[in-house]
């Protein structure tokens, strides 16, 4: 059955006479459908959400809002304008026209990444499909819906990418990121904080917050590929990406913003007795997530990213805007590592240093939301400061992994991490707290959670008891 | 000497600080966990369960103690204890400080470990599984090439690898390319794809392309290679319900430049370049039979010299390069040598003499590969019978004394043939020592049989075309010292490869293969700049640089 492919799939990359392309995505169009049925959002086919809806590149058109059933979802592709001069910035082969197809040299490299990248979208989608049933307002609900189908369109960015340039691999590699789930002991995520649960609310912010920010870093190294396709889908990406951290940093926000009221309005630091969640509590998930957030960024010195940087695959964050020779042959970075017990900075090949660099970039970005959030707090009258841990705490991957460090940078004995660790994460006890704050979905117009503020403004400035929801 | 601390072969599992070896129902399980500062020399981190000579030490004499120690084991298990990594090879930054001649006999060792392997998988009874649960790159996946089976986690990223190409310019170095086609009979344009691809292949391709044989869902893994290996045990004829003998460390002293050993002495003359090797053979007549050479365990003289002389050979190919000749003599009783060839051959059928006489095979292979000018001296008071005198027949060259030496009261030097010579001794082209000395005259080792006891003097060897040169007492000293002499004086490279090429006539196996290709492609392109000039892929791993080839094909 011919199927009109620019209807269904809103795109910008000439979809409707690619053969390739849509024999590609006749196959795998109807699997990723059974997939966001099967892994999506539990229960959710029916409703209809608000939801913005990317039709073109151009700013009035990446926006569109209305209701969709999810299943209905656009899901199109987008790759940002071309620049016909744009030229590689960096590595190797800096100056030379930036590449519209793959370099035959450089393609298990470009796949690889791009199938790394493209994972993590659906898994988010499958960490987060519960959270729907204990959702703190239709506001919120909407927004975890935005975010899963969003990912979806990510998933397709990197699905067109391996469909259009890589050939049967890349057909094959598309149906592996349907096969893998998260948390599947069989089949898993390929990064480990893609397979761990997002089973509550204040999680599922903080994770919105930290990893996706991540993503942010990860796609903005990628929007700087020798690989046109590559960089111009990441870009566009980025857009959106935004919109997720905006849900994260405002979500934690608001809960802040709520147990400060109720501590200023009782006079109180015990705000569990109120049922609202506690700013030590709120501290304990931020160090949670943001040392696996950070594992992410992979190892300090790697031969890998060194490899991609050369090569002229993925570069550094805002690399144009960097004022150096952007080959980083002779230069050094500096890099904190543990010598004879100490943590100690240490100068290394700045090529090999290049995940540390961009995981330097993303902590001073995550430090700017924090800021943010103490000016509420502050404002609120309320003595208490968030703080980001030091960077060696709690890792599981680098120089630091395994090692007991405290939240402000002490290297500890196993003695004093055990006697205080219950003071640094969440506790059983902890996490047994928040799940009892998740009840039934908040499902009336303009109500809200109880631990939870609702947001300054609605989304595309709607009314704050417009109904993002219809459950049907 | 060597600059550093002479490496030591000799260790046991308690000593073990890379594997873990465990036993249970009849299959033992070697378990990789690398220990990352563990590395035998400094300046490198054993990061990803990558390897260096360290680590397959280990291995091997966790190979060889389970022959021995352990006649109930009839599977072994080689497997990962870190998550989603196998092994990932040996490790590129230890290559990238090594020596060439380190390179090579750390190739070489590993080489024989896992043809070790095999060994043990088709002799012993005690065949190898390899269970992957991740990454198996290169040498990780080389090392599952040896075992038998391979099982593969099917999680979707578990794959197997040989990346040696496009990521360092080189080959694999333990025989991979080899075993895939010649082996495992994968199909010659897959294997090509699948070695140029860095990151290899997993899953189902993988399983269709023979590169493993079979796909387990990672949670059923640990279970599936347990009965898998359970069953395998099962059917081994290995006796479950034997004994083990103990293999106690080989004692040697170093005093100087002579090294001695329980029945063996070496002494080292570093003006000539050359080391001698006296073995002696037996003190006493053999023990009855299969239960008194039980009872004398690892002292049976055997097996005991067999020990000796593997570890004199691995001591000197990597503690000393510059000693290129082995002049190779023996001291003893030959009626005693041939009395307990006689024994071997007729206890062969026992699990234990079995093994012994499948070490003496491997270790005359060894002696084989050694890089190593061979001359043999057969003088009187010599005992160079059958399992001996498989060591003038391994010589490139032999001198035997016609007569005695004048003054000496001793009688004059024969050799004897034993039944031994016959066939429990293949080189690695599959052939007896004599069938490949005597390829243009098959027959003649027919007729050769007939001598077996005889005690050959110089003149009958000579007539049976068993040594090369018979000088008498006035000429002996000269003979042997320009010999060794004039070796001393060659190109050692040029020497090694015409010594290689004139040691393996006849027909190629996989282990020929393997070995002539190793000493041939790989050590060319170890020493081309495109892997290892300044800006070879080898040289530059790991920098992030990239490597600029000469383009030009040779």
């Amino acid at each position: 059955m011919a199927i009109d492919y620019s209807q269904l799939i809103p795109n910008n990359v000439d979809l409707s006479s690619d053969r390739r392309l849509q024999r590609a995505l006749e196959n795998w169009q109807p699997r990723f459908l059974d997939w966001w049925k099967d892994m999506g959002p539990d229960g959710t086919s029916a409703f209809d959400v608000y939801l913005r809806t990317a039709i073109s590149t151009d700013a009035n058109g990446w926006a569109n809002f209305g209701y969709v059933k999810m299943p209905e979802y656009r899901w199109g592709i987008f790759l940002a304008e071309r620049d016909q001069n744009r030229q590689i910035a960096f590595g190797d082969n800096k100056g030379k026209p930036a590449w519209q197809d793959v370099p035959g040299e450089h393609r298990s490299t470009l796949r690889r990444l791009i199938v790394t990248q493209g994972d993590t979208e659906p898994a988010s989608v499958e960490q987060q499909r519960l959270l729907g049933k204990t959702a703190p307002s239709l506001y919120d609900l909407r927004n975890l819906f935005q975010i899963n189908v969003e990912e979806g369109r990510h998933l397709w960015a990197m699905v067109y990418l391996l469909h259009a340039y890589f050939g049967r691999d890349g057909r094959e590699e598309a149906e592996a990121m349907l096969e893998r789930h998260s948390g599947d002991p069989d089949k898993p995520r390929i990064l480990g904080a893609f397979n761990e649960e997002t089973p509550d609310w204040l999680s599922f912010f903080m994770f919105t917050f930290f990893t996706d920010r991540d993503g942010k870093y990860q796609l903005a190294s990628l929007a700087e590929s020798g690989f046109d396709p590559l960089a111009r889908s990441c870009r566009f990406m980025l857009t959106e990406e935004a919109h997720h951290m905006f849900v994260g940093e405002t979500g934690v926000g608001r809960i802040i913003q709520r147990t400060c009221e109720l501590m200023k309005e009782h006079k109180t630091d015990d705000v569990r007795a109120l049922g609202a969640i506690d700013l030590p509590t709120m501290q304990k998930y931020l160090n949670f997530h943001f040392s696996v957030s950070l594992d992410l960024f992979g190892q300090e010195a790697s031969t890998n990213a060194a490899n991609y940087y050369t090569q002229g695959v993925k570069g550094r964050y805002l690399e144009t805007r960097i004022g150096d020779d952007h080959l980083l042959v002779n230069d050094t970075y500096e890099i904190e590592t543990i010598e004879d017990g100490r943590i100690v900075k240490k100068a290394v090949p700045a090529l090999q240093a290049l995940n540390e660099r961009l995981r330097q970039d993303y902590i001073e970005d995550c430090a700017r939301g924090v800021v943010r959030w103490n000016k509420a707090i502050e404002k609120a009258g309320i003595n208490f400061e968030m703080k980001l841990p030091h960077r060696a705490f709690d890792r599981r991957i680098g120089a630091f992994a395994g090692q007991r460090v405290s939240p402000d940078g002490k290297l500890l004995s196993e003695a004093e991490w055990k006697a205080n660790e219950s003071k640094w994460l969440p506790t059983d006890e902890d996490r047994a707290y928040i799940t009892s704050l998740m009840g039934p979905a908040v499902t009336q117009p303009g109500k809200f959670a109880h631990w939870i503020a609702p947001p300054a403004r609605g989304i595309n400035n709607q009314p704050g008891d417009f109904e993002y929801v219809r459950f049907n | 000497m060597a600059e550093t601390a002479p490496i030591d072969f000799r260790t046991e599992p308690s000593r073990y600080r890379h594997w873990k070896l465990a036993l249970e129902n009849g299959v033992a399980y070697l378990t990789m966990d690398v220990n990352e500062d563990g590395g035998l020399k400094p300046g490198y981190k054993l990061k990803l369960n990558s390897y260096d000579l360290g680590v397959d030490i280990e291995l091997a004499d966790a190979v060889q103690r389970l022959r021995f120690e352990h006649p109930e084991i009839g599977a072994v298990v080689i497997r990962s204890q870190r998550d989603r990594i196998f092994c990932s090879g040996a490790n590129i930054n230890m290559l990238g400080l090594s020596t060439h001649d380190h390179k090579v006999n750390f190739c070489k060792f590993t080489n024989e470990t896992r043809l070790a392997i095999e060994d043990a998988s088709t002799h012993s009874g005690q065949t190898y599984i390899c269970s992957i649960n991740g990454i198996a790159a290169g040498g990780g996946y080389e090392l599952a090439l040896a075992c038998e089976q391979i099982l593969l986690a099917d999680d979707g990223s578990s794959a197997v690898s040989l990346p040696e190409l496009p990521l360092l310019a080189v080959l694999p170095g333990t025989g991979g390319l080899t075993r895939l086609v010649d082996k495992r009979l994968v199909r010659r344009d897959h294997a090509d794809f699948f070695c140029t691809t860095a990151e290899g292949l997993r899953g189902k391709r993988a399983k269709e392309w023979r590169l493993v044989d079979r796909l387990v869902p990672p949670s059923k893994l640990v279970d599936e290679t347990k009965k898998t290996a359970e069953d395998v045990a099962a059917k081994s004829a290995r006796p479950k319900d034997a004994k083990g003998i103990a293999l106690p460390a080989v004692e040697r002293s170093i005093e100087g430049d002579t090294i001695r050993y329980g029945h063996l002495t070496v002494e080292i003359d570093r003006e000539g370049r050359s080391a001698k090797l006296r073995v002696n053979g037996p003190a006493a007549a053999p023990p009855a039979d299969a239960a008194a050479i039980h009872a004398q365990g690892a002292a049976f003289w055997p097996l005991a010299l067999a020990r000796d002389l593997d570890d004199a050979m691995m001591h000197l190919r990597l503690n000393e390069t510059e000693i290129g000749t082995w002049v190779l003599q023996s001291q003893g009783d030959a009626t005693l040598v041939e009395a307990y060839d006689a024994l071997l051959a007729k206890e062969a059928s026992n699990w234990l003499v079995r093994e012994i006489v499948l070490y003496w095979k491997r270790t005359l292979k060894r002696l084989d590969v050694s890089s190593r000018s061979l001359i043999a001296l057969v003088e009187p008071g010599s005992c160079f019978a059958g399992t001996l005198f498989e060591l003038v027949l391994a010589a490139d060259r032999s001198y035997m004394l016609d007569g005695v030496f004048d003054g000496s009261n001793l009688p004059t030097a024969t050799i004897r043939l034993t039944s031994m010579n016959f066939g429990p001794y293949p080189m690695g082209n599959g052939l007896t020592r004599l069938a490949t000395r005597f390829l243009a005259e098959p027959a003649h080792v027919d007729e050769l049989k007939g001598e077996i006891g005889e005690a050959l003097d110089a003149e009958a060897a000579d007539e049976a075309g068993l040594v090369t040169f018979t000088p008498d007492d006035i000429d002996w000293e000269d003979e042997v010292r320009l010999a060794v002499e004039e070796r001393a004086g060659f190109s050692p490279d040029g020497l090694i490869g015409m010594e290689a090429n004139l040691r393996f006539p006849g027909p190629e196996t996989m282990e020929t293969k393997i070995f002539a290709r190793l000493s041939a492609w790989q050590n060319w392109i170890f020493q081309r700049p495109n892997a290892t000039g300044p800006e070879g892929a080898l040289k530059l791993y790991g920098t992030g640089k990239q490597s600029k080839y000469d383009r030009k094909r040779a």
